[in-house]
């Protein structure tokens, strides 16, 4: 038989109520901002990114306070009504106006949210500045390689019916557009300019994902997807599969550089030869 | 007059097999679903240790990994061709054979029937088919881990090609194809089930149980039963479609020209992006068939351990069913990233967004349920109320990934694994520790030990916390899913003492469990013996023996008066009324309602 | 927080058990009525579930379908020439349908010769059905268009096939009937469902053709 008053128990609701608002509101609140020192974004290097970022800081304000204050009310409720076995829970079934306020009111800031993101996402995704850089990157099982245009601008025609092992990227031999085009395992951007990823892929689904940058794109076979962005700081960046693409996922590592137009010009002219 | 009707087939001779084994009972099968799932949640969770051993300590010699999976292993560390398989089998085993399995199987079986007070589901046999093909489709996954190139190795959202090409991954080879013919069945056990339960529920609820005095955990699993009858026929339709793909030549799924382990394919034209528009569209309604029971059952402790009725009924029925209906309309966040039209990457985001008003309505009426309550803390409540902090942690980072161009940065990062690792695998897992707390008496007749349920609690909601919280942070830090290792990329390098740190939480959390499971047979065996009614409860299954009797009811079908939630109602003598107590007469001089059960 | 008017006991009182539904949820649903005689009033829980499998069915195809038009818009698509004898097939079903529901019509007559008669024959034409879809495949690989030719092709073998195997649970519904006719006068509980379920495939059928030849 079980004794159903040991389970009346002030002290265990005091526990509980205490680890919720200790562990959960406060530490869940202050272990974010020590991880802000330390496993934060890495920096961000790109013109949309500055976007990106502030959409992901105000939704984290907003997802904290809620996250803070439910948790802590959570935790205050259950202390708080940890009662001893003669007081008696109230009778309260319902309330309309409390319920339509908490219905009302999360839409409210939801439907904020949406239109902040559907702001950010449309530029993002706006169209494709007419003087962008276009690179062509391609995804195989477990490395990415980059074509440039090269001098005539024009990149080669490419279909499927050219594959072949030598050939994964399908380019047509007989285009002479594609003569000139160059073919490179690291990606090099000049800064401040504009530049569209075209994504492509010749075995399974990969992504393309640049951190530094706030770009992930899947490179889906059959498919050219695209994304375009402008980077703004010159340095060394890293180029990571995000799509589990078989058992060298984790090395399918690349690397991009942004330098100056000159300096990536110079680069390129040195590649074609 | 409501006597025994032909469900009632208590007085057949019963062999052992009949009874235990073959069972077409309803409570027996339940009680199998729960058990076999717990099974399985032991296999799913060892593996996850095996993740976390490769990520927190990849430098480390593990000899006895290298005993058990010889192919697996090479110089007592893990193989990188092994970690996929891990990764693939771990999230198949929890999502579909644990949580789908025994929270649906396991207490949608089990109390159905007794909660709306029949006698059985109207469909015993089918109910027992459903059950029996579960076992199968588990053997048939197991033995992938011992077939040529080990078993699936393609993600559990096994998206092709890399699932549809034999020498994409070597888990592609034989492992994938017995991945899918084992889900497959499981998917048929699941369809003959829900269809059981939506029948059961429509048509075999006892006198007076119209659909308003259902109690919430009924409500949760009759929903949830019509999300699996209509999701699940579209993962069906593509796990043929791939498997057509792997061993007949077709093309649905893999497009021309494709150049894979130094071959060309022949495959023509085919389009990788529809089998996730498929896979999602049952993949988003099943996490809600993951979710919902726990909210059910979470409802139904919350008020019957705060012995107060759960705060806006109609609000909560109401939210369930959003939820249910709009899950339908979200699965493209999934996608947001797979080179989807903006727009329609918009509309995705709206639809997903609104689904968290019903989870904050739900959210809030439980804090109301707990507001001048008296709580007792029994260890089922405190795995309920573990849930809802879970569950608003988790649903909370589910804000983020809505945002299609906040997803560009946390698509397929640790953030997405905290965000379901949160709110579908340790919510939805709290929930069933919770409702085996709770329903154990009377399943088995005896009480679980309180005291190691508390033991397993704290150590429980610390270590999921300490396991899964910091993985937010892996995320934000850019830290990709299924990667076997972080140590190629620079940006990745500050990682390691976290990946360590969260190892040691996982292995605390695993072994936590093993309190579980000792729990949980040494009470089926040497439990104290339970009373019919030991939460002191309203709803159905309480007011009958613990364990029910074949039949559940003896000889009358209980008769129900009210809704199943009058705690503590005033001027009632105790703080509970059972839904079969009849109106007792007015006091005097007021007037009498009759609007059903629920002031206005 | 506390509501200002506490309810009362009384205002709980729910109306008799089995009386008219007060305003909630379960407007709609109704409670079977059981006070007077049992089971009788219940829908048949065949009923229910056959409509249920009919729903479950529909989104099967409901996601062929959505991959089938999806694959229809890639340019390399060519249409498959219709075998000529799924015109017969299709009469061939649609009149097993038609023979069903005078079946069910002179059933309600009592007329259980008739209906006996009638159902049979549907049974036998649904086989025959079969039999004709089979035909068809062989028809097509007798012409070198196999499973794996072009796109159509395997869409139309998966779609044909998928449909084959549902007429095959069909039948067996239909032999269950045909079986039930001969010891049992009523025949409602098993003969309606199986009716249902095999109209429902008649449509799906339809639907079917048209999806693969005429758009």
């Amino acid at each position: 038989m079980s004794n159903l008053s040991e389970h009346y128990s002030p002290a265990t609701g005091r526990r509980l109520g205490l680890l919720i608002i200790i562990m959960v509101a406060i530490g869940g609140v202050l272990t974010t901002f020590w991880a802000k020192t330390r496993w934060w974004f890495p920096p961000v290097a790109s013109r949309h990114g500055a976007d990106v970022d502030q959409l992901i800081t105000t939704t984290f304000i907003v997802t904290g306070f809620v996250f803070f204050f439910v948790n802590l009310a959570l935790g205050i409720f259950v202390w708080r009504f940890a009662a001893a076995r003669e007081e008696r829970a109230i009778f309260w079934p319902d309330s309309r106006t409390l319920e339509l306020s908490y219905t009302l009111v999360p839409t409210a800031i939801l439907i904020t949210l949406i239109s902040m993101g559907a702001v950010t996402w449309a530029r993002v995704h706006s169209p494709v500045p007419r003087n962008a850089l276009r690179v062509e990157a391609l995804g195989q099982q477990f490395a990415w390689t980059f074509r440039y245009a090269g001098p005539d601008g024009a990149f080669g025609r490419t279909a499927p019916r050219f594959v072949s092992r030598q050939n994964p990227r399908g380019m047509d031999q007989s285009d002479a557009a594609g003569r000139d085009d160059i073919i490179v395992s690291e990606l090099r951007l000049p800064v401040n300019e504009p530049v569209v990823v075209l994504i492509r892929s010749s075995d399974v689904i990969h992504s393309f994902f640049l951190p530094n940058f706030r770009v992930k794109q899947d490179a889906v076979p059959g498919m050219t997807t695209q994304f375009w962005f402008t980077p703004t700081r010159r340095g060394n960046f890293e180029l990571a599969c995000a799509e589990l693409c078989g058992v060298g996922h984790y090395i399918m590592r690349g690397r991009v550089v942004v330098d100056t137009k000159a300096a990536v010009d110079a680069w390129l002219a040195d590649q074609s030869h | 007059m409501t006597v025994t009707h032909d469900h009632t087939h208590a007085e057949h001779r019963q062999s052992f097999i009949t009874r235990w084994i073959f069972s077409q009972d309803h409570k027996v099968i339940g009680i199998q679903y729960l058990m076999t799932s717990l099974l399985m949640a032991a296999i799913g969770g060892f593996l996850s240790m095996l993740i976390r051993m490769q990520l927190g300590f990849p430098t480390w010699n593990f000899y006895w990994a290298q005993w058990l999976f010889p192919g697996g292993f090479a110089d007592f560390k893990m193989k990188p061709d092994f970690y996929p398989a891990v990764v693939t089998m771990h999230g198949t085993i929890m999502v579909f054979f644990v949580l789908t399995t025994a929270l649906s199987g396991g207490f949608g079986n089990f109390l159905i029937p007794l909660t709306i007070g029949a006698r059985d589901m109207a469909f015993p046999f089918l109910n027992m088919m459903s059950y029996w093909l579960y076992p199968p489709a588990i053997v048939i996954l197991l033995i992938s881990f011992l077939v040529t190139g080990g078993a699936a190795a393609a993600g559990w959202t096994a998206y092709p090609p890399l699932s549809a090409l034999r020498n994409a991954v070597p888990g592609s080879l034989w492992g994938q194809t017995l991945w899918l013919v084992s889900l497959a069945l499981l998917i048929v056990g699941f369809l003959f089930g829900s269809l059981n339960y939506i029948t059961t529920v429509f048509n075999l609820r006892a006198r007076g149980m119209t659909m308003s005095r259902l109690p919430l955990v009924t409500w949760a699993q009759f929903l949830t039963a019509i999300l699996m009858l209509l999701s699940f026929p579209v993962l069906f339709a593509a796990v043929i479609m791939l498997l057509f793909d792997r061993h007949l030549g077709t093309s649905f799924f893999i497009p021309s020209g494709l150049v894979v382990g130094s071959q060309l394919v022949t495959h023509q034209g085919g389009n990788p992006i529809l089998w996730q528009h498929l896979f999602w569209f049952l993949g988003h309604p099943e996490v809600y068939v993951l979710i919902l029971p726990p909210m059910g059952i979470v409802s139904e402790i919350l008020s019957n351990n705060s012995r107060k009725p759960i705060f806006g009924y109609t609000f909560m029925v109401g939210s369930l069913s959003a939820i249910t209906f709009l899950s339908f309309l979200v699965w493209g966040h999934h996608m947001f990233t797979s080179g989807m039209h903006p727009l329609v990457g918009t509309a995705f985001m709206v639809t997903t967004l609104l689904i968290a008003v019903p989870s904050a309505i739900k959210v809030f009426n439980w804090l109301a349920t707990l507001w001048r309550a008296q709580i007792r803390f029994t260890s089922a409540m405190l795995f309920a109320i573990g849930f809802v902090s879970l569950f608003v942690t988790g649903g909370l980072t589910g804000v983020f990934l809505a945002s299609p161009a906040v997803d560009i940065y946390f698509q397929d990062t640790f953030f997405v694994v905290a965000h379901f690792h949160f709110v579908m695998a340790s919510a939805a897992l709290f929930g069933l520790f919770a409702g085996t707390y709770h329903w154990f008496p009377k399943m088995f007749g005896r009480m679980m030990n309180e005291r190691l349920g508390k033991i397993h609690f704290w150590l429980t909601f610390v270590g999921i916390y300490a396991t899964f919280y910091p993985m937010h942070f892996a995320g934000t830090a850019g830290m990709m899913r299924r990667i076997f290792s972080t140590t190629q990329y620079e940006f990745l390098r500050g990682l390691a003492g976290m990946n360590m740190f969260i190892s040691v939480a996982a292995f605390g959390l695993g072994i936590a469990q093993l309190i579980f499971a000792y729990n949980f047979i040494n009470s089926w065996i040497r439990g104290p013996k339970a009373d019919r009614n030991p939460w002191k409860s309203n709803t159905l299954e309480w007011q009958t023996e613990s364990p029910p009797p074949h039949g559940n009811w003896g000889a009358h079908e209980p008769t129900v008066h009210r809704w199943p939630y009058d705690y503590s109602v005033p001027g009632a003598t105790d703080d509970f009324i059972p839904q079969t107590v009849p109106a007792v007469p007015a006091v005097s001089g007021a007037a009498v309602d009759e609007s059903d059960g629920k002031p206005t | 927080m506390t509501p200002t008017t506490a309810p009362t006991l009384e205002r709980k009182r729910p109306g008799p058990p089995g009386g008219p539904a007060g305003p909630g949820w379960d407007r709609g649903f109704g409670q079977p009525d059981r006070d007077r005689d049992g089971d009788a009033h219940r829908v048949p829980l065949a009923r229910i579930a056959v409509w249920l499998v009919v729903a479950t069915v529909t989104l099967l195809f409901a996601a062929f379908t959505s991959t089938y038009l999806a694959r229809r818009m890639e340019p390399d698509w060519q249409t498959l020439q219709m075998p000529g004898i799924l015109w017969l097939n299709t009469a061939v079903l649609a009149v097993s349908s038609f023979l069903l529901e005078w079946s069910r019509r002179e059933g309600l007559k009592q007329q259980l010769p008739r209906l006996r008669a009638g159902l049979i024959i549907a049974t036998v034409l649904g086989v025959v059905f079969l039999a004709g879809q089979i035909l068809a495949w062989r028809q097509l690989a007798a012409t070198g268009i196999f499973l794996a030719s072009s796109p159509h092709s395997s869409f139309f073998y998966l779609l044909t096939g998928a449909h084959g195997v549902h007429i095959l649970g069909g039948l067996i519904a239909l032999f269950y009937a045909v079986g039930k006719t001969r010891t049992t006068g009523s025949v409602e509980a098993v003969f309606e469902p199986a009716a249902t379920f095999w109209h429902f495939l008649g449509v799906l059928w339809l639907y079917l053709l048209v999806l693969l030849f005429w758009i």
